[in-house]
């Protein structure tokens, strides 16, 4: 590929996406990370001189079943045998890069970072040096997810407040307990509808034979 | 007093040229048409409360064409649109600095209970738990016409207000409160979340 020529030692993996959008993205290393991106965006064939969206993804622990058929001697017969591997991954943090071209009006490409792990000491290097208009947004998500960017001009919160404790995008967040009575709840809501206020006892009937019931009003 | 005057003497009177009326009535006749608003907006609702302003609803109409930037001449502060709660301390803080006699719509669903954003985290779930709010507006946003319905809601809650004896207007008793205490930023949530002098929310019982 042209960017590990142009950047040596690059580390580069695609990493495809088998939803409907079919969208696959590039997985760079963090150590060059600065270089393929300053090479994206000078680079005359690709010229990804626009930065629209950066994002965090929050990935937690989890184990990929992998389902490999593989042909074994048994019983002095060859079969074929479904043979399952799990493979232990390490939760990890994410920032996605969705970047065009304005000049060749082409697009997007989208580059992702990873962090080392999920703890609080989770750091990648900022693009905004190559992509001004990653600032915020790098921002957003050092606010939302706890990711520290290296290098970016300005890192501080910036939808909470600078003395919040917590990072709410992440899956381990845990809300303040201020649930409040809703007339509809639903999914996670219906959770915490439950906690707070215990569901009713059973009926037994009793509550039909009441003074001006049904009967008497048809 | 008006109530000390028959009315259908005070008809009469008037039929023949004579104009009775009290300090109250002539009080809250002036106030309560020349309200000032203060001119801020938090979300789209703020658009709504715009148009409401400009020349096809024209809140001029009511008297409250006035927007204010500044707290200290306005008597009313339309909370349009969402309050989060890294904006709320400055919305407690703009009402304190407003002068007596104040009062307060709370404009939309996300004003009044947080609306569809209440079981977030980061939207307080109504302005009425630091502040007291005169006239609450449901609906996401409200239309112009519901603020205006507002509007003459609260002009005929300030008619009724008595500038004297036990059931005088809040803001003439010296010892009711005109500031409140403005919350901090804590670790996780606002601090405190609701002041408890303010905020009632209903008791809620299971049949």
């Amino acid at each position: 590929m042209r960017v590990e020529a142009a950047v040596p030692g690059a580390k580069i993996d695609v990493v495809p996406n088998p939803g409907p959008a079919n969208q696959p993205s590039l997985l760079i290393d963090n150590e060059h990370a600065i270089r393929i991106a300053r090479f994206l965006r000078v680079d005359p064939a690709l010229r990804l001189d626009f930065c629209s969206n950066v994002t965090g993804v929050d990935w937690l622990d989890r184990t990929v079943k992998k389902t490999v058929k593989v042909k074994k001697m048994i019983d002095g017969e060859e079969k074929e045998v479904n043979e399952t591997t799990e493979e232990k991954i390490q939760g990890y943090l994410e920032a996605v890069y969705h970047l065009y071209s304005m000049t060749h009006k082409h697009g997007p490409v989208i580059i992702r970072m990873r962090t080392a792990g999920r703890t609080d000491g989770a750091r990648l290097p900022s693009l905004t040096p190559v992509w001004r208009s990653a600032e915020f947004q790098e921002r957003e998500i050092f606010d939302l997810y706890g990711i520290r960017f290296d290098d970016h001009p300005d890192l501080r919160r910036i939808l909470m407040w600078d003395e919040f404790d917590d990072r709410p995008m992440r899956k381990d967040y845990r809300e303040p307990d201020d649930y409040e009575w809703e007339p509809t709840p639903h999914d996670e809501v219906l959770e915490k509808a439950k906690r707070h206020y215990p569901s009713r006892p059973e009926l037994d009937g009793a509550e039909k034979i009441t003074a001006g019931s049904d009967a008497s009003n048809r | 007093m008006s109530e000390q005057i028959d009315e259908r003497l005070r008809s009469e009177l008037q039929h023949q040229g004579v104009w009775v009326t009290s300090m109250q009535e002539l009080y809250n006749w002036g106030r309560k048409n020349s309200i000032w608003p203060l001119q801020f907006g938090l979300a789209c609702c703020a658009i709504e409360m715009i148009a409401t302003a400009a020349s096809r609803y024209d809140i001029a109409r009511f008297g409250g064409e006035v927007f204010r930037p500044s707290p200290r001449q306005a008597d009313l502060m339309i909370v349009a649109g969402t309050v989060t709660k890294k904006m709320a301390p400055q919305i407690v803080r703009l009402y304190n600095q407003m002068a007596d006699p104040k009062y307060v719509i709370a404009m939309g669903a996300c004003a009044i209970s947080g609306g569809p954003f209440k079981q977030g985290y980061n939207v307080l779930k109504g302005i009425d738990r630091y502040i007291p709010v005169d006239v609450y507006i449901p609906g996401c946003p409200p239309r112009p016409e519901a603020l205006l319905h507002a509007f003459m809601e609260l002009q005929r809650k300030i008619d009724e207000q008595k500038l004297t004896g036990t059931n005088k207007a809040q803001f003439l008793k010296p010892e009711q409160p005109s500031e409140f205490p403005v919350p901090k930023f804590g670790k996780h949530d606002l601090e405190p979340p609701a002041n408890p002098d303010v905020f009632h929310p209903p008791e809620i019982e299971r049949a």
